[in-house]
């Protein structure tokens, strides 16, 4: 692919020996077209996020106030009301998703890094887990329903932690393999070198090492799954009541957002502005600290 | 490197010495009695048992991911073996879709689903690979980072607030100024024209595109850092201005990479639900006004599928599911394919 001769530049000089002016000056007012052109898509870029961001702390911040945080939504018509609920449940439903994800992602991950080098089942897997990445938030959604509501009968905080857990396997899979990779050999033969059984240096050497990438990519799939609309729709379904059984339907921020935000109060509105910045909030925090991490690691520059 | 300690001599006779470890042979060759090392470990347990266990724990956990596509898979197939049945493959090519007398065809909806998402990827690409070209090759350093966090934020966003902006701030822009413009200098083409009350594919796809903007642009920077440095050296040496050395030097090497980035975009795009739901317009209708509301897969599935009554319906929705999956299944795995030919080298990244 790199070694291909490259034709396009001898055109220049071939057809005479000195490079023609004009040419010149083609070639150098390109360069400075193409220059201005892409600082301009990146500016185009930056610039509705920088507008989505700042509309959305001017919209949100004005609507945020105490009563947001410790109060469930008010009846239509009423003034005031929080989402205290959205915010416990979708605490909930992360928490079960984390709890079921995370342990089977990084085992994934650790069986990818530390058994399958070379195997062609570890190729599988690994394919198999970007793809499952690619695989739309709904699809996850509706195949959760007919797995657990359609079985249950009924909505559930559990059905929304697996099906946001699900989500989180692939990433937490593949951020742990790469990060256990970057763990140099010599590291594991000094463990092994001593008499550490195997599975011991995987868990208090190797995966000690990489601890901090592996917390980056826990805290990726975390902050990705915590916004996820589409597979609450069906599963957890939200409640504008106070919930906390694992079998009932349950508020989820995001949901919240979106039914408020297709709602046709403006008091809902505002509240829907304000659910939004709260989820930016945590999720930028949470993006953050994974900077923090990745940057602080034992194995800084490693990657 | 081995990885167990030696468990099958359970006591080292003098006789088999010469082929046990090196410690032993070191430090007491002759002495019939265990060395001090052998006879410590000899009381361990070999770990063996461990090790297997540890290893099938592992084993089994990354089978789950096989587990989990699979369980996706034969779910779809069984719930939706009713529409199936009734339908068969004219499915996807018919344009009923009416609840109330169980006729059902998915064709507004695959029509509204290519049309947004190769809308946002035409706008999206040739943003992306400039942003991507401004990061590795342009891109003062200080400016480096800061830059990429923000795209990164972009990612981070939840559709839904997305969805959110779009609504409040998006579609009255689009109602009011870009849509009228819009008509008046392209009107001629068809492609804008009819009443245009804001939502409708163009803005749903504008909004896609601002969504994959960022996967795109990262995954393409990825691949354009991956390239190595030798080749622009060798292009800026023959005499090539840098804009030169970026289309030969870089875009040239990185193109399969580049391509597969973009469907892997395109596979976001297909499968994005919120954003899309809130903005389009829900109306299954084919129109070839970007004006027109619209309707995708996903927003279908979103909208309907709690208020499905009646099993045909419900399965009908869970075989746009299936299709959903199965297209974007199979963009991804082109995808990925081709990213990873092209960064396979490359040293490994956190996404």
């Amino acid at each position: 692919m790199s070694t291909q001769p490259v034709n396009n530049l001898s055109q220049p000089t071939s057809a005479q020996f000195k490079p023609s002016r004009i040419n010149n000056i083609r070639r150098s007012v390109m360069n400075h077209f193409v220059t201005a052109l892409s600082i301009l898509s990146t500016i185009l870029v930056i610039a509705p996020l920088v507008a989505i961001l700042v509309y959305l702390i001017y919209k949100g911040a004005s609507s945020l106030n105490f009563a947001f945080f410790t109060q469930i939504p008010a009846p239509v018509g009423e003034t005031g009301g929080g989402m205290a609920n959205s915010i416990v449940g979708s605490g909930i439903i992360l928490f079960l998703a984390s709890l079921m994800g995370i342990p089977i992602g990084i085992a994934a991950g650790v069986y990818l890094a530390e058994f399958g080098s070379g195997k062609f089942l570890a190729t599988a897997i690994r394919f198999t887990a970007d793809v499952l990445n690619g695989v739309p938030s709904i699809v996850m959604g509706i195949s959760i329903y007919s797995l657990i509501v359609l079985q249950q009968k009924h909505f559930s905080a559990l059905a929304g932690g697996v099906a946001l857990g699900i989500m989180m396997v692939p990433t937490i899979t593949r951020t742990t393999e790469e990060m256990l990779a970057t763990v140099p050999h010599s590291i594991r033969e000094a463990a092994l070198g001593l008499g550490v059984p195997k599975w011991r240096t995987a868990v208090s050497v190797t995966l000690r090492t990489a601890s901090p990438g592996i917390i980056t990519g826990c805290m990726l799939a975390f902050a990705r799954v915590a916004g996820e609309t589409a597979p609450l729709l069906f599963t957890a379904f939200g409640n504008q009541f106070w919930s906390f059984r694992l079998n009932e339907p349950i508020a989820a921020l995001p949901l919240q957002i979106y039914v408020y935000a297709i709602s046709p109060y403006d008091e809902w509105h505002r509240l829907a502005w304000a659910g939004s910045l709260v989820l930016i909030v945590m999720i930028m925090v949470a993006v953050t600290l994974v900077r923090i991490f990745a940057n602080r690691g034992a194995l800084k520059g490693g990657s | 490197m081995t990885t167990e300690r030696d468990p099958v001599s359970p006591t080292p006779l003098p006789n088999v010495v010469p082929v046990a470890p090196s410690e032993d042979l070191a430090s007491q060759p002759i002495n019939h009695e265990p060395s001090v090392v052998r006879a410590f470990l000899n009381t361990r347990g070999s770990g063996r048992l461990a090790d297997n266990a540890f290893a099938t724990v592992m084993l089994i956990c990354a089978c789950s991911i096989f587990v989990i596509v699979l369980f996706i898979f034969s779910i779809l197939i069984t719930h939706s073996k009713l529409s199936i049945a009734a339908f068969g493959l004219k499915f996807f090519s018919r344009q009923a879709w009416d609840p109330v007398s169980g006729d059902f065809g998915a064709l507004p909806f695959i029509y509204g689903t290519l049309a947004t998402s190769f809308l946002a990827l035409l706008i999206a690409v040739p943003l992306a690979l400039g942003v991507a070209v401004f990061l590795t090759e342009l891109c003062p350093k200080q400016l480096r980072a800061p830059i990429s966090f923000l795209t990164e934020l972009l990612a981070a966003i939840p559709s839904v607030v997305y969805g959110l902006w779009a609504v409040f701030v998006l579609v009255p822009i689009m109602r009011d100024v870009i849509g009228p413009f819009l008509h008046k200098t392209l009107g001629w083409t068809g492609f804008f024209e009819g009443a245009n009350f804001g939502v409708g594919l163009l803005t749903a796809s504008i909004i896609l595109a601002i969504m994959i903007l960022p996967i795109i642009s990262s995954l393409t920077r990825d691949i354009m850092t991956a390239v190595p440095n030798s080749q622009r050296e060798g292009v800026l040496a023959l005499g090539a201005t840098r804009w030169e050395m970026i289309r030969i030097g870089v875009l040239r090497n990185s193109r399969i990479g580049i391509v597969g980035a973009v469907l892997l975009g395109l596979g976001r795009a297909l499968g994005e639900t919120m954003a899309v739901t809130m903005v389009i317009g829900n109306h299954p209708e084919i129109s070839k006004s970007l004006f027109a509301p619209g309707y995708t897969l996903a927003s279908v599935i979103a909208n309907e599928f709690s208020e499905a009554t009646g099993d045909l319906y419900l399965s009908a929705l869970i075989e746009i599911g299936l299709a959903l999956f199965l297209v974007t299944i199979v963009v991804n795995a082109a995808a990925r394919l081709m990213v990873w030919a092209v960064t396979r080298g490359a040293p490994a990244r956190v996404a």
